[in-house]
């Protein structure tokens, strides 16, 4: 019991409060119609190039980046009306990988309508992260998450956003190499209160075009991830100082960073 | 070579109809009378006795390492209470050292939190950790899948154990928590002496028994023998600097905090502490008299009235001793159902 209560507060509580805000607006499976989300990832207005690159950050500091991937959950459009519909949540996640370009393009099945909102969370939520084994299909199954690196076993939960590259500014490791990396994760703890960088974004989407969902259509919403708001948002991150950020108190600052880099630049109806 | 070879093999099969007998009699997991409900929601995952044997497999099967050389009971030897008896941090694949102490598994059922730190807090999710460990076993889990599915043996025992041929990570952790969770030891003496089957504590561990009440339960809580808390028990901080709980909570309130271990079959997980660093019982106690020193988030009750430690006089001691020994469990130290079967089955075919 006193373990239930201790669940509650730190992965029930702020689950519900998140679900609340949701009211669906159609029983999923009958005469739902596909909508996409692409994801671009880029640097500043380029497009972000694998390794063979070499870009600056705000902080002088030039880069490349050797792998890019991130877990987008929980997905909610807003239809015009005002209503929202929520992803059935067994299929409401994704893992981006920069490396794989069909992983980018995230395929969803909405109510027929237009939709002039989208709200995704960036990682994975803390109900998920607690939840039996048995449950965790797709790129949740440990044998997908894992292989791919986005799952801490000793520290049970999943890593929301990775980031590496090689920079001169960062110092020697010790293999020699200059690398930064950023492994990004933290639901807020399971018995014990812990860092939470669960991100929730909401992206309106008149100003480049509502998204209208129709049968035989192939609507698409383009999202952008300026990677360079990893290193520069409200925090200014150096790569000198910080070349290696994983599960620390640190890493709320990069988590509130890359919570900014998602932008709508386009609608494909 | 002949004669000896055929009486091996004699003795095998011998061995081999007693094994199957007592599997025959496989009753699923029980709960020990003096024992309180599990925390482990059994109905998630029943034990079955296909489940229990194709997680026995599991747990003996190298496959589960990169090199196929290293299973989960190279380091988890079950006469010493499924730890790795004799080596304060184990060896894994290509010999590569670890830096805590193998702990023992027994009792899991009962257990919130795994790892000396507690980072784990789901026996199903436990496996994963070791598997991918690039000390322990350094494999990619979608490889020990792969390698299941094309083992000759595999896919029909998943089926038996729940319903399809299918192999997954879920079904393969399941099956493993099955295994662990039948890993129960609840017959030492102080057992019996606790639910009155006939047995009596000698005067001495009578005694014993009464100053570890006084001394000890504090954390080692009945009838487990931990409270399942984490504490600065007040050994020296490691030259690695290990911070324990601290790594998974990152409040410094945690630094140096580890898991109360179980003192249950104490006698047989020689070394002691989450780096092995005591190789003897009276160690421990001799720490707990003299040792104690005063770090970061030392435990309340070690400095207690302005005094580290514990008092205890030679004689004392060697009473608490002679009660930690009546918790050696030699039934669940011998038990063949929990014994590696792969070899003996080997013959059967």
């Amino acid at each position: 019991m006193k373990i239930l209560s201790k669940f509650l507060l730190f992965v029930l509580l702020p689950t519900i409060f998140l679900g609340s805000a949701t009211k669906q607006v159609a029983e999923p499976g009958k005469n739902l119609v596909p909508l996409f989300i692409q994801f671009d990832n880029r640097v500043g207005a380029q497009d972000l190039v694998l390794d063979t690159k070499e870009y600056s950050n705000a902080s002088g500091e030039s880069f490349n980046i050797s792998q890019l991937q991130y877990f987008i959950s929980n997905i909610i459009l807003r239809r015009t009306d005002g209503k929202d519909y929520a992803i059935h949540q067994d299929d409401s996640y994704f893992l981006v990988q920069e490396n794989k370009p069909a992983t980018q393009q995230i395929k969803l099945m909405v109510p027929n309508g237009d939709y002039n909102q989208l709200t995704f969370v960036v990682g994975v939520d803390s109900l998920r992260n607690t939840m039996n084994i048995s449950r965790r299909t797709g790129v949740l199954d440990p044998a997908s998450s894992m292989d791919n690196g986005m799952y801490w076993s000793w520290n049970s939960g999943y890593i929301f956003l990775k980031m590496e590259g090689e920079s001169p500014a960062a110092p020697a490791d010790p293999t020699g190499n200059r690398k930064f990396r950023f492994h990004i994760g933290g639901f807020g703890g399971y018995s014990a209160p812990t860092i939470n960088n669960i991100k929730s974004v909401t992206l309106d989407l008149p100003a480049s075009g509502i998204v209208k969902a129709r049968k035989g259509r192939k609507a698409t919403i383009s999202v952008s991830a300026d990677i360079l708001k990893v290193f520069n948002a409200t925090t200014n991150l150096s790569i000198a100082t910080h070349p290696s950020v994983m599960f620390s108190e640190y890493s709320l600052n990069i988590a509130n960073n890359y919570h900014q880099m998602f932008t709508h630049y386009r609608t494909e109806n | 070579m002949n004669r000896g070879y055929y009486l091996f093999i004699i003795g095998l099969l011998i061995l081999l109809s007693s094994a199957g007998k007592i599997i025959h009699g496989f009753e699923g997991f029980q709960k020990p009378y003096n024992f309180p409900e599990p925390v482990y929601e059994m109905a998630k995952n029943p034990v079955t006795k296909e489940g229990f044997e194709l997680g026995r497999k599991l747990f003996y099967d190298p496959r589960l390492s990169r090199n196929n050389t290293i299973g989960c009971g190279t380091c988890h030897i079950q006469g010493a209470a499924f730890t790795h008896h004799g080596h304060d941090v184990s060896h894994g694949i290509d010999d590569r050292l670890g830096s805590r102490n193998s702990p023992p598994i027994m009792n899991m059922a009962w257990s919130k939190a795994f790892f000396w730190d507690g980072g784990v807090f789901h026996l199903d999710l436990q496996p994963l950790v070791p598997i991918t460990a690039h000390a322990e076993m350094d494999e990619k889990m979608s490889v020990v899948l792969e390698k299941l599915r094309k083992h000759p043996d595999y896919p029909a025992l998943y089926k038996k154990a729940f319903g399809s041929e299918e192999i997954t990570s879920a079904k393969t952790m399941k099956a493993l928590s099955q295994f662990m969770l039948m890993c129960v030891s609840s017959n030492s003496k102080y057992d019996k002496v606790m639910r009155r089957e006939g047995e009596k504590f000698t005067k001495e561990e009578e005694q014993g028994y009464k100053l570890f009440q006084q001394k000890c339960s504090g954390c080692h809580t009945e009838p487990f023998f931990t409270d399942y808390s984490f504490r600065n028990n007040g050994i020296a901080i490691g030259r690695n600097d290990d911070r324990g709980r601290f790594i998974i909570t990152l409040d410094t309130l945690d630094a140096y905090k580890f898991k109360v271990p179980s003192l249950r079959n104490i006698d047989v997980t020689v070394p002691y502490m989450h780096d092995g660093r005591f190789y003897g019982l009276d160690k421990i106690l001799d720490h707990y008299r003299y040792g104690v020193q005063n770090t970061p988030n030392l435990d309340p009750l070690l400095k207690q009235n302005g005094q580290l430690g514990i008092p205890m006089t030679d004689e004392e001691k060697a009473r608490i001793i002679a009660f930690l020994k009546t918790l050696n469990d030699p039934q669940f130290l011998t038990n063949p159902i929990l014994a590696e079967q792969e070899f003996l089955l080997q013959y059967d075919k």
